[in-house]
């Protein structure tokens, strides 16, 4: 007997990324700007906390919607940071990572045959959300002659009015681009008249350069219409421990709170302890990792203008978005990593309207980064 | 030049003293030469005091050997904290003296080629300054941070060569 898959997994192609793994793994002595997560480990602070609680046996399962306390402070740090006023009670739900709330958030609101924009290039995991749900994906490509912001016109292009939803991303996976006020009242006032719920995925707003964040939820009547993502996983390099949330009005907490007590019943509970105390203690360890990404940050982009490699002024997440020299990125990527052992991931891994374009992780220490840039440099003059 | 900038120099500098002007230029958003006049300006007026490596000597055959030397003093009408402070200073075996608040009044670093020689200068130099009513001597054993790096085996980074 062979087992056939489902129809709707099967539609779905294994992620770009995968093959650049395959092969950045055969070579030894990497250095990789290919990694999508933190350098850093989380703070000890909140990792003595895990340990604690492990400690005190702490293992059952918490709340469906995550332990009460960790809600509340998750309410109190959104308002502060970024004027977000949620209900600890029905409005915030813990997860399992944001990958895990925008999963629910794909199965709670979208119906078979509901078309969804998806902001392009983005984060893997969108499109194949959409499509696990049944969805139709709408994509709408951001540019670099934007600096990868969206636009009204794009969204109008791309046909997003008679979609359902659309999912956003500032600061954004692969580009690095954050969005100026103005343009996010054009994508707010977009979604207003054509009635769209928007998923905005926030998980890298604590890691904003230049200026504030602003979340689209503040701007007028968009909290009602929008639930917004956001975690630990990046701000306090807490990514293994899997612990993100959804902030969203009642009505939809609650049916992505469906699907979760089903499922995941609920988020993992050491993460939890530790991310209770990342929020009670750990704002200086984040603002010291900001501050290397941002030396980081400008580093890199001094290096590219250096060397001659345009790339747009990236202010927020920790990726730059070279153009590349080439014209096609995945096998110059491919040959930087055979001639010098310097892995970047093709933009292409993102969606089609990454083509073009390489994506550049500083989440690695100074040492490396200019060993990887003085490796480049040799490259393109080679 | 902004205390702004001067911050962020400082704070490079803090990280990896070794860095080109170049390289703190890039990473500051600035330029060489502006790093340069920053840098100098920092020394001039005393805010810089020096740059000195980082060595774990237990990887060189040279003996070093390093204690944490608490010190008590009592004042009286001509002899202040700073004359007891600039008398121990001066002692090139020092290599770090702060007034500290609890039980005792000075806490003082010192390195020596051995344990003999570290002895010898607490009871013959430092010990028969009048105002020094008491010494206790710790010999460092281990050294696990210093100056904020770690002396372990380095970068055990886990993370997957590449992830979305």
């Amino acid at each position: 007997m062979t087992v056939d898959p489902a129809d709707r997994v099967e539609q779905v192609p294994p992620s770009g990324i995968r093959r650049f793994f395959e092969l950045a793994e055969e070579k030894e002595d990497i250095i990789s700007l290919g990694v999508g997560e933190p350098d850093f480990s989380a703070p000890w602070a909140a990792r003595d906390a895990a340990i604690t609680s492990l400690e005190q046996g702490r293992t059952s399962y918490t709340a469906n919607r995550g332990r009460r306390e960790l809600r509340e402070l998750i309410g109190a740090h959104v308002d502060d940071r970024y004027d977000l006023r949620y209900d600890p009670e029905e409005e915030i739900l813990v997860t399992a990572g944001a990958s895990e709330a925008l999963d629910l958030a794909f199965r709670a609101l979208v119906d078979p045959g509901d078309a969804v924009a998806v902001q392009q290039p983005c984060y893997v995991s969108y499109v194949p959300g959409v499509l696990f749900a049944g969805g139709n994906v709408v994509p709408v490509e951001t540019r670099a002659e934007d600096e990868f912001e969206l636009t009204r016109e794009a969204l109008a292009e791309a046909g997003a009015d008679r979609a359902e939803v659309l999912v956003i991303c500032y600061p954004n996976n692969p580009t690095g681009a954050t969005i100026s006020e103005e343009r996010l009242h054009e994508v707010a006032a977009f979604a207003r008249e054509h009635d769209l719920t928007v998923l905005s995925d926030e998980i890298y707003a604590a890691l904003t350069y230049e200026g504030e964040h602003t979340s689209i939820a503040t701007l007028p009547g968009m909290r009602e219409r929008t639930v917004v993502f956001n975690g630990f996983s990046k701000a306090y390099a807490m990514t293994g421990l899997r612990l993100g949330y959804a902030l969203a009005p009642p009505e939809v907490t609650t049916a992505m709170n469906r699907v979760h007590q089903y499922s995941l019943l609920s988020a993992p509970t050491t993460a939890q302890y530790a991310a209770i105390e990342a929020l009670e203690t750990c704002r200086d360890d984040v603002a010291e990792m900001c501050a290397q990404y941002d030396r980081r940050r400008n580093y890199v982009l001094s290096r590219f203008a250096e060397m001659g490699l345009d790339c747009f002024r990236a202010t927020g997440a920790f990726y730059a978005f070279p153009e590349s020299p080439r014209e096609d990125a995945t096998a110059f990527a491919e040959a930087l990593l055979e001639a010098e052992g310097v892995a970047v991931v093709p933009g292409s891994a993102f969606g089609a309207a990454g083509e073009g374009h390489l994506r550049v992780s500083y989440a690695t220490g100074m040492g490396e980064l200019k060993e990887a840039m003085a490796r480049i440099e040799r490259f393109l003059s080679a | 030049m902004s205390s702004r900038s001067h911050v962020k120099v400082l704070e490079v500098l803090r990280e990896n003293a070794r860095y080109s002007v170049e390289d703190i230029a890039r990473q500051t958003g600035t330029d060489p030469d502006e790093v340069e006049e920053i840098i100098t300006a920092l020394e001039e007026k005393g805010v810089l005091r020096g740059y000195r490596a980082v060595v774990d000597w237990e990887q060189v055959e040279t003996e070093r050997v390093r204690a944490a030397v608490e010190l008590n003093v009592t004042l009286d009408r001509e002899t202040s904290y700073t004359d007891v402070a600039d008398r121990v200073a001066k002692f090139p075996m020092v290599e770090s003296l702060h007034l500290v608040s609890g039980e005792f009044d000075f806490i003082m670093e010192v390195e020596g080629e051995s344990m003999r020689e570290v002895s010898h200068f607490i009871s013959e130099k430092v010990a028969p300054v009048p105002a020094i009513t008491q010494t206790v001597t710790h010999y460092v054993m281990e050294t696990y941070v210093e100056n904020g790096i770690e002396f372990d085996e380095g970068s055990d980074d886990d993370r997957l060569s590449v992830s979305p």
